[in-house]
């Protein structure tokens, strides 16, 4: 694996100046206060230690766990595109299971919770495995599916086996406070951005130090070449990747519901599943690029709900900003490539032949 | 008896109703992946539309929603096009940009528009056209012969679609960028130029299917409205093997199975309803996993 060049980084950041440049001439010629906006975006995701730690960290969190886990299927050359299906599976779970174990000890409880969840997630992806290998049906369609089922299931949830003592609200109980995830004191970071962190840290080790992660993307790159030459049996490899990505979604809703809702409701995702496949796309499927792109999209959207809670803008505005990123960074891509100057980031497993 | 009656043509008339804007995004997405380019971006290319045909509904009346709903469908496919075949950037990822895009810029011009209670049911829609005779027929004439013009429209469509891909030089051509882009090149054909014609037809027939979802289904616009229909319309093309008669079949798969739940409803069925919700995409990954195994994607998809 190649290393996450400087250019990247500051590619990405001369993009998101041109998105915000772009998003302040159109609230302007809209009629509000672009300047009073864009320092409301500031205050609410960068711009101070409490919105850091409280805001911005938090909602990075389930991005850069199910944008790593993308990242690990899609170097085998699998689109998990059910990433939120994967993750309401995994925050059903453990919210059911967050409500039985109140007298555990609380790293007990919480082991079980983030085992539930990602088992939960690993679950929900099993089919579109099976479909897969068995009928060679393609999983971007099939794990999409199931991201509707998901939400209908949540729905279901909500108002029937999980709904709250009183029957009254679309919602869970809250879970234990013993299987709550502890926090940095004076803030709401919980320890989930460890876990992110270490889970980041592996998947690199993974991918640049093992003869599995150099396999894996030899599958990816070319599943023929790599069955001929390197006697990889293929598809196994890529089912096992497509498994662990629905892992790591599951465990990203069960350290939702643990660390952040600490209950179940109707949209708990606004959208994490796809945000985050943006996510890693950007990052080039690297997991420390990941954990930064996490953060900066974290911010962006953080800072999008005090933008509009501030000046009035609607903060849905921001997904445009996060589109004209990513096109920035794709055409900048294919200009370096076409100047012969080799690639700015670091090539994208799905771009050689698939 | 004639309970049932009643329950049929409800049940067939909300199919259809269901069915039509899958129809026209699926059909659009056919040809766009035939010529070689899958456009995940349709989802923000149907939501765009939805939206131009609300505004332009709004303003002159439904044919004008109708006529912004294609225009809109057209330029989000253009840019997507411009970056994806143009640049020749990767289709996956410049789909999922164009989306996130199409949800963003919808959000903000819909509040800008309506200001922050939304249309309501103000927007003028388009009214059923009755087929004179057809429509009397008992189940069958409401089901099939009471529909909005995009619904005949759509049904048209399939032949049309049909006959370009496989009766015109044009279509072939478009098949061979699909298989091979550097054999159709060298039998002459202008592969970007047909690919980007493709995607934007693709762009034309979602925007359409936004504002049927508008004028025809829902009646109004709310924030994120397509709720995944796009997505969908993309399973559909799978399943429907891309092949326009067979798309029809699969939209009309989904749209059957999810109008059941009337039937279920009157059957007295005390079932969560979230299970009847889920039925259709269920039905259709268990009929993927049926209808997929002899049949393959265009060879060059994607690349």
């Amino acid at each position: 694996m190649r290393r996450l060049p400087g250019a990247s980084v500051l590619l990405v950041v001369l993009a998101l100046g041109g998105g915000l440049l772009l998003l302040m001439a159109g609230l302007a010629l809209a009629g509000y206060d672009a300047g009073r906006t864009m320092v409301a975006l500031w205050q609410g995701s960068f711009g101070s230690w409490y919105s850091l730690t409280s805001a911005t960290l938090p909602r990075a969190v389930p991005l850069i766990l199910i944008g790593l886990g993308f990242s690990l299927a899609f170097r085998g050359g699998a689109l998990n595109i059910g990433a939120e299906g994967q993750f309401y599976a995994g925050a059903i779970a453990a919210t059911a299971v967050g409500g039985l174990v109140g007298g555990w000890p609380s790293s007990l409880a919480i082991l079980a919770i983030v085992m539930v969840a990602a088992a939960a997630g690993t679950a929900w992806i099993v089919v579109p495995v099976w479909l897969r290998v068995r009928f060679g049906v393609l999983e971007v369609i099939s794990t999409l599916l199931l991201n509707f089922v998901a939400e209908f299931l949540v729905s279901w949830m909500v108002q029937g086996p999980l709904q709250e003592r009183t029957g009254i609200y679309p919602q869970s109980d809250p879970i234990a406070a013993a299987a709550r995830l502890p926090m940095l004191p004076g803030t709401r970071l919980h320890i989930g951005i460890l876990l992110a962190l270490v889970l980041a840290g592996i998947l690199w080790f993974v991918f640049a130090r093992t003869w599995w992660g150099f396999r894996l993307l030899a599958v990816g790159t070319g599943p023929r070449a790599a069955e001929v030459s390197g006697r990889v049996d293929a598809s196994r490899m890529v089912a096992v990747a497509l498994l662990w990505s629905g892992a790591i979604a599951g465990l990203a809703g069960g350290i939702e519901v643990a660390g952040v809702s600490y209950a179940l409701f109707q949209n708990l995702s606004p959208g994490y599943g796809f945000t985050a496949i943006a996510v890693a796309l950007l990052a080039r499927l690297h997991p420390a690029g990941v954990v930064a792109t996490g953060i900066l999209f974290g911010g962006l959207e953080v800072g999008a709900g005090a933008m509009q809670r501030e000046a009035g803008v609607p903060a849905v505005v921001v997904y445009a900003v996060e589109a004209v990123v990513i096109l920035v960074v794709l055409l900048a891509d294919v200009g370096a490539r076409r100047m012969g100057r080799g690639r700015v980031v670091p090539e994208l497993a799905s771009e050689r032949a698939p | 008896m004639s309970e049932w009656v009643v329950v049929g043509g409800a049940f067939g008339a909300a199919a259809v109703r269901v069915a039509t804007p899958l129809l026209l995004a699926a059909l659009g997405e056919t040809v766009t992946e035939r010529s070689g380019v899958i456009n995940l971006g349709i989802e923000g290319a149907m939501l765009t539309g939805a939206l131009a045909a609300a505004i332009g509904s709004t303003l002159g009346g439904p044919w004008v929603g109708v006529l912004a709903g294609a225009g809109a469908g057209l330029v989000v496919a253009a840019i997507f096009a411009a970056v994806a075949v143009g640049a020749g950037a990767d289709q996956i990822i410049a789909g999922t940009a164009i989306t996130l895009g199409a949800v963003g810029v919808t959000g903000g011009a819909y509040r800008q528009f309506y200001g922050p209670a939304g249309p309501g049911l103000s927007i003028p829609t388009l009214g059923a056209v009755e087929i004179p005779g057809l429509s009397a027929i008992p189940v069958l004439g409401p089901a099939l012969f009471d529909h909005s013009l995009l619904t005949y429209a759509a049904l048209l469509a399939v032949p049309i679609i049909w006959w370009l891909l496989f009766r015109t030089r044009w279509g072939l051509g478009l098949r061979a960028a699909g298989e091979s882009a550097e054999g159709a090149r060298v039998a002459g054909v202008r592969v970007s130029l047909t690919r980007a014609m493709a995607t934007m037809l693709g762009g034309v027939l979602s925007g359409l299917a936004g504002a049927s979802l508008v004028l025809a289904q829902v009646g109004t616009f709310a924030e994120r409205m397509t709720a995944g229909r796009g997505f969908v319309a993309l399973a559909i093309v799978v399943l429907g093997r891309w092949h326009p008669v067979g798309v029809l079949a699969a939209a009309a798969l989904f749209g059957a199975a999810t109008a059941l739940q009337y039937v279920f409803q009157a059957m007295g069925l005390d079932l969560p309803y979230q299970m009847f919700l889920m039925f259709p995409y269920v039905l259709t990954l268990l009929a993927l996993g049926g209808a997929v195994g002899r049949v393959r994607a265009p060879a060059g998809l994607g690349r």
